[in-house]
């Protein structure tokens, strides 16, 4: 394992040091691409200098956080009444199937209209990317929990409520946990994208005003910021939900 | 399930995708929302009127090169990364976090290096469809029975006959997800690069919709988009059902 982590950082850093040679070297010119040692810095003097830096991340966060939570809880609950009706399961089969292949983002000036431009659109753009997700993992976790545990919470008498939170639940959150995790990403897509075209706040929307005004170095700066943090994001819930696994499977 | 079911699910989704509609123009209006008549109809315009079609055919043509780069790529890439553990254990959680980057952010970048016009839609749909594809193919590779290598072993199978007649069959099925789900991410890749640099193609005719605000046109043509996506994804559907149940 520990091989495995040296390579995965030596292939990374190469690919960085690669990138900066290429940079430095002229391959590719200057106003294409800054070397990453530049993009740090870059992303340094906008975090020191810029006033809008501080709000617009508490507003991409916040409104992050806002449909995260809404795309997490209302799949749960969608997909559990879900599986509970089989003929409503059937209907919805071909959406849930098919959901992803949609250019969902195609909606969006029909939710500005609906919303308003402000966050409140975002929010439901984020959170129509990560809830179907969330749906059809629910819908799995519940399909594989073992029967034996429900024999087993019949024969120790248990009512319905504690059925649900004493066997269920700890039987279905690793399946939860994947959809956890495809939810969050999915959000932050959404609400980056939703930002990015038609905002007028948050980091999304800074990364396309400083596109149009040729400001390469803001640009790149925040772009690494927003790919560093969608992957640590998305590695420390992989991390989580392979714990998650591991634990229930180990039997 | 009898067929007859089935018919009855289809009538039911349908019946209820209408009446959502219905209700929600009824709650927001003609400025947000077009009635679905009136939206089916401008959709035959479309498919029957002149100018759509070049718009269509660019669209088709970049999505094509897009889906080559994408499929033929990732495929390569997995099974390559997918041959080797170490390399497959070191490649799986970097392309994983690729694929969750929101690669839209990434779009200056590719109108910087490709320019405006029809290489940087291609890269940008590649860019979309390579990653899922790639994690397919390594996660099938690698999920494959030990006891399936075992017997090959076995049968003292040159590396190329184990890889033909006993690694490939038993990936397939995962592959196929992979390239279903590529196909898609290809798609809406090509579509998001057409919106916003692009003088043609059909993610152009939307944009354009959009900032003139014609209601009409924008939800006739995001049906025409549903429409396609969603029928090609039920066709690829089919063909992995049937891979998976051999």
């Amino acid at each position: 394992m520990i091989r495995v982590r040296i390579f995965q950082l030596g292939l990374v850093c190469a690919a960085i040091v690669a990138l900066e040679l290429l940079c430095r070297l002229g391959t590719i010119d200057r106003f294409t691409m800054i070397p990453p040692s530049e993009m740090t810095r870059a992303l340094a003097h906008v975090v020191a200098t810029a006033p809008w830096f501080w709000p617009d991340v508490a507003y991409t966060l916040g409104n992050l956080v806002a449909a995260i939570g809404l795309s997490v809880l209302g799949g749960f609950l969608i997909g559990v009444v879900v599986h509970a009706i089989p003929r409503l399961r059937r209907v919805l089969d071909p959406i849930l199937t098919s959901y992803y292949a949609v250019p969902t983002f195609v909606l969006y000036p029909l939710l500005i209209v609906f919303f308003g431009i402000g966050p409140t659109s975002l929010i439901v753009l984020g959170a129509l990317f990560g809830i179907v997700a969330m749906i059809v993992a629910t819908v799995t976790a519940i399909d594989r929990i073992p029967r034996v545990l429900l024999k087993v919470a019949r024969v120790s008498r248990l009512g319905p409520v504690r059925t649900a939170l004493l066997m269920k639940l700890p039987a279905a959150s690793p399946h939860l946990m994947t959809g956890l995790r495809l939810a969050v990403a999915y959000s932050v897509i959404g609400i980056i994208a939703g930002e990015f075209i038609l905002s007028t706040e948050g980091i999304g929307r800074r990364v396309a005003l400083a596109y149009n005004n040729f400001d390469n170095q803001t640009m790149y700066g925040l772009l690494v910021l927003i790919l560093a943090f969608a992957i640590a994001l998305n590695a420390a819930l992989g991390a989580f939900e392979q714990a998650l696994h591991r634990r229930w499977y180990r039997s | 399930m009898t067929a007859r079911a089935r018919v009855f699910d289809y009538v039911f989704l349908v019946a209820g995708l209408w009446l959502t509609w219905v209700l929600i123009f009824e709650w927001a209006g003609p400025e947000a929302l077009s009635p679905p008549g009136a939206t089916l109809q401008r959709m035959g315009d479309y498919l029957t009127s002149a100018q759509f079609w070049p718009h269509a055919a660019a669209t088709g043509l970049a999505f094509a090169y897009a889906c080559i780069v994408a499929l033929i790529g990732g495929l390569l890439l997995g099974l390559a990364l997918g041959a080797n553990r170490l390399a497959g254990q070191v490649g799986e959680p970097i392309l994983s976090s690729l694929y969750s980057i929101p690669k839209i952010t990434l779009y200056p970048v590719i109108l910087l290096v490709f320019g405006l016009g029809i290489s940087a839609k291609v890269a940008f749909g590649a860019l979309h469809g390579i990653f899922p594809v790639a994690l397919f193919a390594l996660g099938a590779l690698r999920n494959t029975s030990p006891v399936l290598i075992k017997t090959a072993r076995v049968l003292r199978l040159a590396p190329v006959e184990t890889a033909r007649t006993v690694l490939l069959p038993a990936a397939l099925p995962e592959i196929v997800t992979g390239l279903r789900i590529g196909f898609s991410a290809t798609l809406l890749g090509t579509l998001i690069g057409e919106l916003f640099a692009s003088d043609q193609g059909l993610g152009f005719m939307l944009i354009r919709a959009m900032e003139a605000h014609k209601v009409l046109d924008i939800m006739a043509l995001t049906l025409l988009l549903f429409a396609f996506a969603v029928s090609a994804n039920a066709l690829l559907l089919v063909v992995e059902r049937r891979v998976h149940r051999r």
